[in-house]
């Protein structure tokens, strides 16, 4: 329960933060729910990491069907990832979803205490 | 808390967040967390295909409402309460649509490439700012700005860009800026006079060529440099029918008294650039056919102007309607106005005049301070220009460039093209002078018969164009206009003594003077950048004219009748090699058959029955052009390479010519061999080597013409036509060259077909290869592009008031204040 709750807040409010701020407030506010909603190191790893990669990865797909792969494939294409929308869907869910992920980690081991 | 964890993914997680917001290399700088980002990266430029284009928008620059509407191709119809509405919206569309290119277009006219490409463009930067670029356009701003009109209309078109750009976010800023990282820079006169010099030096600034002459010189005299580069063609149909009578001169310039001794035989070299490969592809065809020859009654006006064809196109079509205009057209984004179209009255078009109006004086400096030069028997105070090159990732380039009585010394010792002389050049260019050409525009948008429009064209002073004129009420006309030195002959073909105030322009060809000529006994007039009129003009204009796309337009239209616009259409699509049609003669009478093999045999078959056209699937064509190459090769590199750097190259036209008058003419005998070679044996030699060049490439994926000629759009800004190739548009199956009507010649070509119907209501269709969105993003981005392939047109909307409700109307954006 508590790592849903985790993900899904973590997707959320990177969503909100990203229409204000720049990029790598995903950081921030990975950063931020695994310190509140406290669970076990790689718990906290996997629901920053799930969260942005279904944020990111959700976003680009949509905003990637509406677009009819116009611009992905080309994009795919300059960074050498073949002309594949998916490539680059993938690519930009990973990208987010590691800055999460190891965010929520620093997140989560600054609420552990050093005994468990 | 755990510190030893926490600190090490804290480090790991700040590390990747630096790595992801860092710039990866100088081909693609942007930032890879930032450029991936759904929410502000490039997924944000990713149109929905049913993008909606409606809004209502507040700008308190406006004086009242104002209405666009837009068709289904995204062309934008706006209706303006008052002229300064109108052109404030038109800087708000193109910025809206076009933004990127202005803004590179811009910079790189005024030499700040270097801001966005970083070290490679310093150069290139240099180079503008020493041929004045700036300096030019602030000349002109100066002039702009004295117009109350001008003023008004520019700074209205001002205000409008950068009320767009105040509304960019890091998410809605071009894609282009977020490859490049840079960002928008705010708009100004001063930018739109900088692109108005842009095409300046597009049109204007290579059309002489008095480094590679002044080295021609130290091998042919006089008589023979006339000869190899000869001012009139003797195939030329000029644009003004031939049997026209000028006027008197009304200037006489005078040849200074020592012009023998220390301009005509002094021997000297140039740093130039050797010039193999002829590269005059800035042509660009206009007619016009009178009621008379048309199936209608009504004139014709045909315009198809040859650029660089870039993503996004140079062009953004639009209707411009206020109280006082109506006016369709495309226009230049960076600039207010339609520059060719149409309104309820006229039609015109422009093609390039493609004179010489650019001269080279060399300077003799005092010292190396450059503060004084040598002239009129004393030394003369240079004025300095310091120029500060801002570098992308590195420090500030100065250059100091000393301004003559000439205009700027663009080459000294410190920039010199690259070669060993150090020869101090003074630049004299039209394009230096104060002129208005924006009010020309503003009137020409404006005009309502024949008398509007010659009054209109007159302060158009550079690039000089040929301006082809229709009118609803049937009179057509042409006009070269331009501003254009009163030359003595041979004046300034070579580059002149900078110390001698006789060297100077004398004068100027009187306005009234310039060629021109209205409702022709033929019915019908031409122009494709050749020599505007035959030897009986009184005044010696060089220039980089080309020949024969005049004769195949002249000798077409001369036999038609009962011309329709589809007519046009197929005439602006031809494909029909008049040179060539010379040249096959010379080819098959002097080719030792008996001394090719199988394959060289093979190849001479197909150029035998070869239908002379360049289509694009034409071999044909192919084994022409490289044997006619070839042959120039064979003729040409004993005599041009007696001197380094190398004298000028003639064109190919004056081979052709000079080959049907004299087969056995002096330049055939190779000087490095002792035998003397006959014209059948460069002609056979000539073939072998093409033959060589065409096995090669059979075997490289064949030798069809396109696969040579290789039509490609690129994008706009990359120059190296290699790094942004998803955003291009390559491998086109079109044919066409330099020579033909259908000019494409690899990334050069037709950028805007039109063809206005002078009916009640008009009849016009146009295209042109791109899309009305500069975004990659949208499916507007290149949409135009297959049509164009294919030769096909949109049919435009002369939209009228009572149009606005039609069903054919896709959105609407409403302006107030």
């Amino acid at each position: 329960m508590k790592f849903l709750i985790a993900t899904l807040l973590t997707a959320l409010l990177s969503f909100i933060a990203g229409l204000y701020l720049p990029w790598w407030s995903i950081a921030i506010v990975s950063f931020a729910v695994a310190a509140i909603v406290h669970q076990k190191p790689w718990k906290a790893f996997l629901a920053g990491f799930v969260g942005l990669f279904l944020l990111w990865g959700g976003l680009a797909y949509w905003i990637d069907m509406k677009n009819n792969h116009l611009l992905s494939i080309r994009v795919a294409e300059l960074m050498k990832l073949g002309q594949s929308s998916i490539t680059i869907i993938l690519v930009t869910a990973f990208i987010g979803a590691l800055v999460a992920g190891f965010a929520a980690l620093s997140g989560s081991y600054l609420r552990s205490s050093s005994g468990k | 808390m755990r510190v030893v964890p926490f600190v090490i993914s804290t480090v790991v997680t700040a590390g990747l967040v630096f790595a992801l917001n860092k710039p990866w290399g100088e081909t693609l700088p942007m930032p890879a967390g930032k450029f991936l980002s759904p929410q502000q990266g490039f997924w944000q430029n990713a149109e929905p295909a049913d993008q909606s284009f409606d809004a209502e928008l507040n700008f308190k620059n406006l004086k009242g409402k104002a209405e666009v509407i837009f068709d289904d191709r995204l062309v934008p119809h706006v209706f303006a309460e008052n002229d300064e509405d109108l052109y404030f919206i038109q800087g708000y569309l193109h910025a809206k649509f076009r933004l990127f290119q202005m803004d590179l277009q811009t910079k790189a006219a005024a030499g700040r490439a270097s801001e966005i490409a970083g070290s490679r463009a310093i150069n290139f930067d240099r180079g503008q700012r020493r041929l004045g670029m700036v300096y030019a356009a602030e000349n002109a701003l100066h002039e702009m700005e004295a117009d109350p009109i001008v003023l008004k209309t520019v700074t209205a078109y001002t205000n409008g860009i950068n009320a767009y750009i105040k509304t960019l976010t890091t998410a809605t800023v071009p894609l282009e800026y977020k490859l490049l990282n840079i960002q928008p820079e705010v708009w100004s006169n001063l930018r739109s006079a900088l692109l108005l010099k842009m095409m300046a030096k597009m049109l204007s600034s290579e059309t002489e060529h008095d480094l590679a002459n002044t080295n021609s010189k130290n091998i042919f005299n006089t008589d023979v440099f006339k000869m190899i580069y000869p001012e009139v063609p003797d195939s030329l149909v000029p644009i003004i029918p031939k049997g026209t009578v000028f006027d008197m001169p009304g200037i006489v310039p005078v040849k200074p008294a020592d012009a023998d001794s220390v301009y005509f035989s002094k021997k000297d070299t140039m740093p130039a650039r050797p010039e193999v490969e002829q590269d005059k592809t800035n042509g660009s065809n206009n007619w016009v056919v009178a009621g008379s020859k048309t199936q209608s009654g009504a004139p014709i006006l045909s315009n198809d102007p040859h650029l660089e064809l870039t993503l996004p196109s140079i062009w953004y079509e639009m209707q411009l309607v206020s109280p006082n205009s109506n006016t369709y057209g495309v226009s230049l984004p960076g600039s207010p106005f339609v520059i060719i179209g149409f309104n309820d009255s006229i039609s015109w078009g422009v093609t390039n005049a493609q004179r010489d109006v650019k001269d080279y004086y060399e300077i003799k400096f005092k010292d190396n301070t450059k503060k004084e030069y040598w002239f009129e028997g004393e030394w003369k105070k240079t004025t300095l220009r310091e120029e500060r090159i801002k570098v992308k990732g590195g420090a500030d380039v100065l250059d100091t460039v000393a301004y003559s009585v000439f205009g700027p010394v663009m080459f000294d010792e410190s920039f010199s093209n690259g070669y060993s002389q150090k020869k101090n050049l003074a630049v004299r260019w039209v394009a230096h002078d104060p002129s208005n050409e924006v009010i020309a525009l503003y009137k020409l948008n404006r005009a309502k018969n024949y008398d509007e429009y010659a009054e209109a064209i007159k302060s158009f002073s550079c690039p000089g164009q040929n301006f082809v004129f229709a009118s609803h009420s049937g009179d057509i006309a042409i006009w070269q206009q331009g501003k254009f030195p009163a030359r003595w002959d041979m004046q300034g073909q070579y580059v002149m003594p900078g110390y001698d105030s006789s060297y100077l322009w004398q004068g100027f060809i009187p306005q009234s003077e310039n060629p021109h000529i209205k409702n022709p006994v033929q019915g019908f007039l031409q122009s494709g950048n050749q020599r505007p009129v035959d030897s009986t003009y009184p005044y010696f204009i060089p220039g980089s004219y080309i020949t024969a796309r005049g004769i195949t337009i002249y000798n077409k239209l001369s036999g038609m009748s009962g011309i329709t616009p589809q007519d046009m259409m197929k005439l602006q699509f031809d494909y029909f090699n008049t040179l060539a049609e010379d040249a096959r003669g010379i080819f098959l009478k002097y080719v030792k058959e008996d001394a090719l093999n199988a394959e060289e045999k093979k190849y001479s078959d197909i150029f035998k029955n070869w239908d002379l056209l360049a289509s694009h699937d034409s071999k044909g064509q192919t084994i022409y052009q490289g044997w006619l190459d070839s042959l120039e090769r064979e003729i040409w590199t004993d005599e041009i390479t007696q001197i380094n750097p190398a004298a000028y190259w003639p064109e190919e036209q004056t081979l052709v010519e000079l080959l049907k008058k004299d087969s056995a003419m002096k330049f055939i005998d190779n000087i490095n061999t002792p035998v003397k070679e006959t014209l059948f044996d460069v002609v056979t030699n000539s073939f072998k080597k093409a033959s060589a060049f065409l096995n090669a490439k059979e075997a490289d994926g064949g030798i069809e013409w396109f696969k040579i000629n290789k039509p490609g759009i690129y994008h706009v800004s990359d120059a190296s036509k290699s790094k942004l190739l998803p955003f291009a548009r390559t491998n086109l199956h079109v044919g066409g060259y330099g020579n033909i009507v259908n000019a494409v010649k690899g990334s050069h070509g037709p950028s805007w077909r039109m063809i206005v119907h002078m009916t009640t209501p008009i009849e016009a269709y146009g295209v042109y290869p791109g899309g009305q969105s500069g975004n990659p993003g949208s499916k507007f981005y290149d949409n135009f592009v297959d049509q164009w392939t294919e030769g096909k047109y949109n049919q435009l909307w002369y939209m009228r008031e009572g149009d606005k409700n039609d069903a054919k109307v896709k959105w609407r954006m409403k302006f107030s204040n």
